[in-house]
């Protein structure tokens, strides 16, 4: 099984083509839509998180290569400065996807990156600016 | 009875043989040796608290230029950051929600607030050059109309932390009851009771721990920002009237302090600059009291637990604004600390945005500071008002002006 967080961006004459649902009818792919938008150019963009064999997988990505999505692995990333995080823990409710835990006996704030999504409504939320979007 | 003095406190930790607990380990402590033994053993107990204060600034003389400046009554900018001036020459003041004039603020709401007074004095404190523009109106005898220099700390005559209301004895727990989302102090509240936020260290907190102000008073000396500072008097809103429980600890906003010490010494891991979405900036501030047992009754006033901590729930949709007193329920610091709350029958999520694992960390760092023989115990020349002041928190007295 493989699992990767990916970007697809759609030219303009491919956003009003169903894609994506061949991924699980024709490769039997699971994924999770992580971000979606459409632009004013009408150009679209897509977050997925892609999971299944690596063989189905492989042939997933080359279905959508050869309609003509572009592919990007997930480049944006959400950090946390060390230095600045005060773990108060204000996060915690913020964040949509449960990336911030608290640790019951410590008090400390745990940032879980695997399951952040990008969205990055922590970073204007964070009181000390402690989170940080990387590219 | 009184177990001990001050005067023998500090005969001890001369010595090296003092006995200090952190407000956290006393619980303990006194739950297996009991009170009387406990008393009897411990000297100190130590306090600590590191949230977001919003009523904090720094005063700074910066030293005479050639020729002279008379900053009073004239403009002055730190990084852009307007500074109050309405002194002598160059003595000046920043606050730590004070924004730059062209900062959108909340015109696009909710505004960001990147950077302010409470980011300048985290520079400061950090040793950090910062710009300094001001224009003055002249006089004969300081003539100078314009200045543009870099200061820094190190160079300064003074730089001296002033935060005229920190370290709130208990403070609400936030919640919305609207429809939308609103950005407020308490963070970002989400509607219909999506998320609640609280803000104090609750068992370790200073105030929660003398709730009477028996030992905290005018002249205390404490750990503030990292370095020495002193309680320079209650602080304003100072609320000793607020509703209590039967173990004397409020269970509203209630006591405040007025807090003093020099920016030189203090460290910017514990006064950190801090912004609010669609509020403002900030300054977040480390405060430790030590707590010295003179009696058992102080002691048992520092063994108070979360679960015996309530504060109010308040709806900062409407509540809040509109000086509405009404309260949606009470819930103890404990309950708070779990993650979630119940408040009208609905689970709600807890957030808090006070750091307990950094109270944790000032607390003892302030019992290592005592044990190591680094700082003594002050008497206070004063008490602050306690209940039998019958000091009150009053709301604007609003008048109309008649003659416009």
């Amino acid at each position: 099984m493989v699992s990767k967080k990916i970007v697809l961006h759609f030219s303009r004459r491919l956003v009003d083509r169903p894609i994506v649902y061949h991924l699980i009818k024709d490769y039997d792919l699971e994924f999770n839509i992580l971000k979606a938008q459409v632009t004013p150019a009408e150009e679209g963009m897509m977050v997925l998180e892609l999971k299944g064999k690596q063989g189905d997988f492989d042939r997933g990505i080359k279905f959508l290569t050869d309609t003509g999505v572009v592919i990007d692995a997930l480049s944006e990333s959400i950090l946390r400065n060390e230095q600045r995080c005060t773990h108060c823990g204000a996060c915690v409710t913020m964040c949509p996807t449960g990336a911030f835990e608290l640790d019951l006996v410590t008090r400390k704030t745990k940032f879980l990156p695997a399951k952040c999504i990008v969205c990055g409504l922590c970073i204007k939320g964070c009181p000390p600016r402690a989170m940080e979007l990387h590219f | 009875m009184a177990l001990r003095t001050i005067e023998e406190i500090n005969q001890k930790i001369k010595k090296g043989n003092v006995v200090v607990f952190t407000a956290e380990e006393i619980i303990g402590m006194v739950k297996e040796k009991g009170l009387k033994k406990a008393a009897e053993e411990v000297d100190v107990v130590t306090t600590g608290t590191f949230g977001p204060m919003c009523s904090s600034s720094a005063y700074l003389n910066i030293g005479h230029s050639n020729p002279r400046i008379k900053l009073g009554g004239g403009k002055v900018y730190l990084n852009s950051v307007p500074a109050y001036a309405g002194f002598a020459a160059v003595d000046i003041i920043i606050g730590a929600t004070a924004l730059p004039d062209d900062d959108p603020r909340n015109r696009n709401h909710p505004g960001e607030f990147n950077y302010g007074g409470g980011h300048i004095i985290e520079e400061l404190t950090a040793g950090k050059d910062i710009r300094l523009e001001a224009t003055a109106y002249g006089t004969d005898c300081y003539p100078r109309k314009k200045l543009e220099t870099f200061i820094n700390i190190k160079d300064l005559n003074e730089a001296v932390l002033f935060n005229m209301r920190n370290s709130y004895q208990n403070y609400n727990v936030a919640v919305n009851l609207s429809d939308k989302t609103i950005y407020t102090y308490m963070g970002i509240l989400r509607p219909h009771l999506a998320n609640a936020n609280y803000c104090s260290a609750g068992q370790l907190s200073p105030l929660l721990n003398d709730p009477h102000y028996k030992t905290i008073g005018i002249g205390t000396k404490i750990f503030l920002g990292g370095g020495i500072g002193y309680v320079a008097w209650q602080g304003t809103q100072h609320n000793p009237m607020a509703l209590r429980g039967e173990n004397g600890v409020p269970k509203r906003t209630a006591g405040t302090l007025a807090v003093i010490g020099d920016l030189k010494q203090m460290s910017p891991e514990w006064v950190v600059g801090t912004s609010f979405v669609g509020y403002g900036t900030t300054l977040t501030v480390g405060i430790g009291v030590p707590i010295p047992i003179l009696s058992e009754e102080i002691l048992k006033y520092t063994t108070v637990t979360d679960d015996e901590i309530y504060a109010a729930v308040v709806d900062y949709s409407d509540a809040y604004p509109h000086m509405k007193p009404t309260v949606l329920g009470e819930v103890n610091y404990a309950q708070l600390k779990t993650g979630k709350i119940t408040v009208q029958g609905k689970k709600v999520p807890t957030a808090s945005f006070s750091s307990y694992a950094k109270a944790v960390e000032i607390a003892a760092t302030l019992k290592d500071w005592i044990k190591t023989g680094k700082f003594d115990l002050t008497q206070p020349v004063a008490p602050l008002p306690g209940v039998e002041s019958g000091l009150t928190f009053k709301p604007l007295k609003e008048r109309a002006i008649n003659n416009v």
